[in-house]
């Protein structure tokens, strides 16, 4: 993708992850994409309950956003041109996410190396700054991906 | 001695007490997973489903799909056996205060092709407030892995 403008990049990356299919149906939309940062964001999703008592999201959707924002960022480092897939993810959960709040994911890719990306993300509540989960994983960097 | 319980009775109540752990969960309506029961061994089944395609060149499932499996099969496995020794005594069906989730650790070890899959949890630890749980995911193969997990959880106080 050397040939193509940052901006066109970064475009084409957010329209890849924005529209794969599990993303659609929790109806994730992409932020802001670009230099190894992303930003992606979750509507309050009844399907997405864990705990019908409280009415709290279940922890896997918020990991599934906040996998597929660090996906979008590794993609968009400087240094990436190839695939990727996640090899492994930690997602540690601060405190429940309360109902009818969006979700917004921000990842950072701080590190490349020749066939690994690290990333680090941080899933907020409801548009503030209340950090509902933290996340840390690294990523494969290869054109098949694992398998 | 007291007469064994007939079998279909004690079947009856055991799938009961599991239906009424799962079916209030929406998320796990959602993903569409089901739970195979022998004995006291659940076997959580996620039926592979278009909506739940990531990278669609592919295919594989996408990889908050796996995460969220697994994180439901730790999650019943775990009230599964907190309720076990209750309804057993014929007290049921219980629905207990649900685990929260502290952390959860995921690895990939392989794609997830566009299939049905399966989970079984182990309880490694579980004390008075907190258990480890290890996970481990598959599709055609048992001794295949496409991914497993260990999480921690808070446990629901007991008095209440």
């Amino acid at each position: 993708m050397a040939d193509l403008s940052d901006a066109t990049r970064n475009d084409i990356i957010a329209k890849t992850i924005g529209s794969m299919p599990f993303a659609q149906a929790l109806s994730m939309r992409m932020g802001t994409v670009g230099n190894g940062e992303a930003e992606m964001i979750m509507p309050y999703h009844p399907d997405a309950v864990g705990d019908p008592e409280t009415g709290v999201l279940h922890g896997g959707a918020v990991s599934a956003l906040l996998d597929s924002c660090a996906g979008a960022a590794v993609l968009c480092h400087p240094d990436v041109s190839t695939a990727t897939a996640t090899l492994n993810l930690r997602i540690d959960y601060m405190r429940p996410a309360r109902p009818e709040q969006d979700i917004r994911a921000r990842a950072t890719c701080y590190h490349v190396t020749r066939s690994i990306a690290f990333v680090r993300a941080t899933a907020t509540e409801g548009g503030g700054d209340r950090v509902v989960a933290t996340a840390s994983g690294a990523f494969t960097l290869q054109q098949t991906a694992i398998g | 001695m007291a007469r064994p319980e007939p079998v279909d009775v004690v079947k009856a109540r055991r799938d009961k007490a599991l239906e009424t752990l799962v079916s209030g969960i929406p998320y796990i309506r959602f993903l569409g997973v089901t739970f195979d029961r022998r004995g006291d061994e659940l076997t959580a089944v996620l039926p592979f489903s278009e909506n739940h395609i990531g990278n669609a060149a592919l295919p594989a499932i996408h990889g908050g799909v796996t995460a969220s499996f697994l994180e439901i099969s730790a999650i019943i496995q775990l009230n599964w056996s907190l309720i076990w020794d209750q309804m057993e005594r014929g007290e049921g069906p219980v629905q207990p205060r649900l685990p929260k989730t502290i952390d959860f650790t995921i690895d990939y070890l392989r794609s997830g092709l566009p299939r049905d899959a399966y989970a079984r949890a182990r309880i490694i630890r579980s004390g008075r407030r907190y258990a480890s749980v290890h996970v481990e995911g598959w599709q055609d193969n048992r001794d295949r892995l496409f991914a497993q997990a260990t999480a921690h959880f808070l446990l629901p106080s007991q008095d209440g």
